[in-house]
């Protein structure tokens, strides 16, 4: 068939198209045609969507800063030849790289290309009517042919027209766009459906590049803080009062709400011993209470997969840990320092490792390297560790050192690693002294009669009455483009599906008279013919032609006719609904 | 939960597995002679010109072959010869088809067994969704052979699921019943999980079908070949009794279009998971890499079936690098790459 106006617009290289055109000429402007018509045709756009998929695999290989930093930090140093020549190709950062962008900068160039002539096309094709009925329906591949007798009395050419009127209700009924098409002798209607079929197949790209403006543009409103806080502790929604804060291009940080979150308990429950995941942690939840600038607080509780809805803002949970509280004194008994000091975990039985850096107060700087097991219990090797992670027997043990923090010259340092590089190590190791060891409530002396270091007991003082307290790391995030990408992407799932799903066809139904030794016979025929993948077009064309013939109610004298193929198996054909 | 009871039930969900995999062997077993019959059948009716009689696969044919004809071939073309009378020569293929259905509800038993003693969905650890994958991808089989006769890649079927199954249970894949990590705790687990298999599923169908494609393209290729010359090469006989590659692969496009949605809207409730468990909807986590370069791939794969010079045999390979980069994805990544989907329940 010739393609008509109703036919979709397809770029020169579609497999349904006509051979490919003439080369470029020499003119500038000829060219640029050509070029452009390169970069908007099938082809470029399979090879780059290939080359995408395989852009992204190194992705999966080598560790990403935005999804694994740490990951590369431990690249470098596991191969430090080889990094630094990863990192030039970018492949630390494959998705944001020059060559990853290009790829699909350029596939969506490709899109853009491809849509909006085909858009424009649709859009005028939604408008025009069906193309004409063919001469010889019995050409195409979906044919029946019937014949039925003519009522007596009334003139069997208006029982032709008659029939096709018929037709056309039934087709109009169905969903078709009709169109009579009656000459000399022969009548006729001509009827197409599934423009739908184009129409999701321009949602679901146009929703393709929505996505991707909504990621690419939309991302630039969002931000991404992060915190830990300790039970029984508050921190504000201000810049200052985060760990970490990654804006988006169009974020500064200073238009915060500043709400407030205490921390007012942190739960988590563990599988005891005799199940088959003994210590595995679960149930986890930060019970919160929320202040919001008008002053109206709320409590309320955020869990892994429900984070907490405040002021536009979402709280999520990411992490949880101990944060013993350690109390230094000196000689004189005053109090040096006092912190509940979040330790990180080092394992699933949490045995978790901090810091305690005392700063002023001693005539030189103290630093400890700490230890705690929720379960402690000693190795072979003598050596100890945790084998659950609640607290059955707490043990913090620190490891004291004397020196230079390395904090004074105003240089950040991390508060859970100690730079010992300007320090004298004064218990474990090789001091020949053992390690402090503390349980919840006890005090031990400092070495050198330096002053005392405590493990408080917490009980009496947090929720949980547990003597140890815990602290929770939380993410506030903020991305109102989320909700964008989700539109789009819900488009294009249903574009995609009526792109793939609604058939388009045309099937036309003719009508002839025909006189024989009995008296006038009506030849009825019915042809379809699909554009596109279309599986259900026979099933379609016999139905409307069973429909048809009862509906119309004249004795059908049908004779199989040789080459009829259409006709010689519709009885077992299977019959869906094509409405 | 009394703990016996939980260990009994879950010994008898393995038991199960054991018995649905020794029946798909026999199923395999069977489907194999039928097409080592299918190649007798061949030879004895080497007299007839290959398409010269084709009604015997009118039931199938009537539907296969509408799906190309406004492309202009519009064949309803099997190469299957005229047999009709002689039924028992699909015996073996029935045979199999019974074993396979009998396996399938020692499978089907296994799995919910396991989800009864889990007390959740049965597809939250490695073990359990290979069992419940490998269930779908005989369930759809199953159910596609009421509207197709697809009974030649029986083998295919039952072959794959008895690697995946004993792969995993002699590769030390089993798992014993323990509670669900937090993250898992969502109905994202039951949507996004089941829909990846159900995909999946779909995918491997079309792999199969993309596979004998090739094999009878090639086929034909030399039938026309050895017309033009009066050198042969031999080509598996069985594949004269299976339809054309251009029905094949129609078909197999349409099982992979319906993977296709089924991947996107993995990868959509994967994304509304991941906003709900991790802060974010996209990080490019391996597991998140891998579903979006397989959801690309079958894009291309669908591009290619529309783009000329590229119909054909060419798309066929899109289609196989997908189901590879799908196992790839379920086994490789899974057990051996570092990543926040670190639920494959291994350690
Ligand atoms: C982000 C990149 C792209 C993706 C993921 C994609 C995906 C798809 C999918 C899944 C289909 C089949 C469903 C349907 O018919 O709607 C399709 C069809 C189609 N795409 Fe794309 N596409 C992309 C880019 C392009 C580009 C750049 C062009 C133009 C050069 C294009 C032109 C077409 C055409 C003409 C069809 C209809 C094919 C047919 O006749 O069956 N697409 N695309």
């Amino acid at each position: 068939m010739s393609n008509s106006l109703s036919d979709p617009l397809r770029p020169s290289d579609h497999a349904d198209g006509a051979a490919d055109v003439s080369a470029p000429r020499l003119g500038p402007v000829e060219w640029l045609r050509w070029a452009w018509r390169q970069v908007t045709s099938m082809r470029t756009a399979l090879v780059l969507l290939l080359l995408l998929a395989i852009a992204a695999i190194p992705g999966s290989l080598v560790p990403q800063r935005s999804a694994d930093p740490n990951g590369v930090t431990q690249y470098y140093t596991d191969q430090p030849d080889l990094a630094p020549i990863l990192d030039g190709l970018s492949l630390f950062d494959v998705y944001t790289s020059p060559w990853f962008s290009a790829i699909y900068l350029l596939l969506f160039l490709s899109l853009i290309g491809c849509v909006i002539p085909r858009a424009k096309h649709h859009a005028k094709a939604l408008m025009s009517r069906p193309p004409r009925t063919p001469v010889r329906l019995s050409r195409l591949a979906d044919y029946e042919k019937h014949s039925v007798e003519a009522s007596e009395g009334t003139d069997a050419s208006a029982q032709a027209s008659d029939a096709v009127d018929l037709a056309a209700k039934q087709l109009r009924r169905a969903g078709y766009r009709v169109e009579r098409d009656d000459s000399r002798g022969s009548w006729s209607v001509s009827a197409e459906r599934g423009y739908l079929r184009e129409t999701g197949n321009l949602v679901f790209h146009i929703a393709l590049v929505g996505v991707l403006i909504a990621v690419g543009f939309g991302g630039g409103f969002a931000y991404t803080a992060q915190r830990v806080v300790v039970e029984g502790t508050t921190f504000v929604n201000t810049l200052t009062d985060y760990s970490s804060f990654n804006p988006g291009r169009f974020v500064d940080g200073t238009t915060l709400a500043p709400y407030a979150v205490t921390l007012d308990e942190f739960q988590v429950s563990y599988q005891g011993f005799g199940t088959n995941a003994v210590g595995q942690a679960g149930d986890f939840a930060a019970v919160i209470t929320t202040r919001e600038p008008d002053g109206q607080t709320t409590e309320d509780a955020i869990r892994v997969n429900h984070p907490v809805d405040l002021a536009g803002d979402k709280l999520y949970l990411l992490g949880n840990g101990y944060a013993p509280t350690i109390v230094v004194r000196d000689a004189e008994g005053v109090v040096r320092y006092r912190e509940s000091q979040p330790f990180l975990p080092q394992d699933t039985n949490m045995t978790s490792l901090g810091v305690v850096k005392v700063a002023d107060g001693f005539a030189e700087q103290l630093g400890m390297i700490g230890f705690f097991y929720p379960t402690q219990d000693v190795l072979t090797s003598g050596a100890y560790t945790s084998t659950f992670p609640d607290l059955i027997n707490p043990v913090l043990t620190l490891n004291v050192f004397q020196g230079d923090l390395g904090i004074n010259d105003g240089t950040p340092r991390s508060v859970y690693t100690l730079d010992v590089g300007e320090m004298t190590q004064l218990t474990g190791g090789s001091t020949g002294v053992d390690s402090i060891e503390l349980r919840p409530g006890e005090t031990a002396d400092l070495p050198n009669g330096l002053g005392t270091v405590t493990f408080e007991d917490e009980s009496a003082t947090i929720a949980s009455e547990a003597p140890v307290k815990r602290f929770a790391s939380l993410q506030v995030h903020r991305d109102p483009s989320a909700v964008w990408v989700l539109v789009f992407a819900v488009l294009a799932l249903l574009g995609l599906l009526t792109a793939l799903f609604v058939p388009r066809r045309r099937v036309w139904v003719k009508a002839a008279v025909r006189e024989s030794e009995d008296g006038p016979l009506i030849d009825l025929e019915y042809a379809g013919l699909a554009r596109g993948e279309d599986p259900a077009l026979r099933a379609a064309v016999t139905q409307v032609a069973d429909r048809h013939l009862a509906a119309f109610d004249h004795p059908v004298v049908d004779a199989l006719e040789p080459g009829d193929t259409g006709s010689g198996d519709r009885r077992d054909a299977p019959t869906p609904d094509v409405n | 939960m009394p703990a016996e009871e939980t260990l009994s039930l879950d010994a008898v969900s393995v038991l199960l597995i054991w018995t649905a995999i020794a029946i798909y062997a026999l199923a395999f077993i069977a489907y194999a002679l039928d097409l080592a019959r299918r190649s007798a059948m061949a030879v004895d009716a080497k007299g007839v010109p290959e398409y010269a009689t084709q009604r015997e696969l009118v039931g199938v044919g009537t539907r296969l072959g509408s799906g190309a004809p406004a492309r202009g071939t519009g064949s309803v073309d099997t190469a299957q010869p005229a047999a009709t009378p002689r039924r028992p020569r699909q015996m073996w293929a029935r045979v199999g088809t019974a074993l396979t259905v009998l396996a399938f509800l020692f499978h089907l038993g296994a799995t919910i067994t396991r989800g009864i003693a889990a007390e959740r969905v049965p597809w939250s650890n490695m073990y359990e969704f290979s069992m419940t994958g490998t269930l779908l991808i005989v369930a759809v089989y199953l159910v596609v052979l009421f509207r197709y006769d697809l009974r030649f890649l029986g083998t295919f079927i039952t072959g794959l699921i008895v690697i995946l199954l004993a792969g995993v249970l002699l590769g030390g894949l089993y798992t014993e019943v323990v509670p669900l990590m937090d993250p898992l705790k969502s109905v994202w687990l039951v949507i996004h999980v089941f829909v990846a298999s159900l995909g999946t599923a779909f995918f491997a169908l079309a792999f199969a079908l993309s596979v004998v494609q090739l094999m009878q393209a090639r086929r034909e290729r030399r039938a026309v070949e050895a017309s033009e010359s009066s050198e042969a090469k031999p080509s598996p006989r069985f594949l004269r009794t299976l339809p054309t590659a251009d029905t094949l692969e129609s078909l197999a496009y349409r099982f992979a279009i319906v993977g296709f949605i089924f991947w996107t809207f993995t990868l959509i409730a994967g994304s509304i998971w991941a906003q709900d468990a991790w802060g974010r909807y996209w990080g490019f986590d391996t597991k998140e890499v891998w579903t979006f370069v397989i959801w690309v791939l079958y894009a291309g794969y669908i591009h290619a079936r529309a783009t000329r010079g590229w119909r054909g045999t060419r798309s066929a390979w899109l289609a196989i690098i997908g189901f590879a980069a799908v196992m790839f994805n379920f086994t490789i990544v899974n057990m051996f790459f570092k990543g926040l989907h670190a639920y494959s329940g291994l350690s």
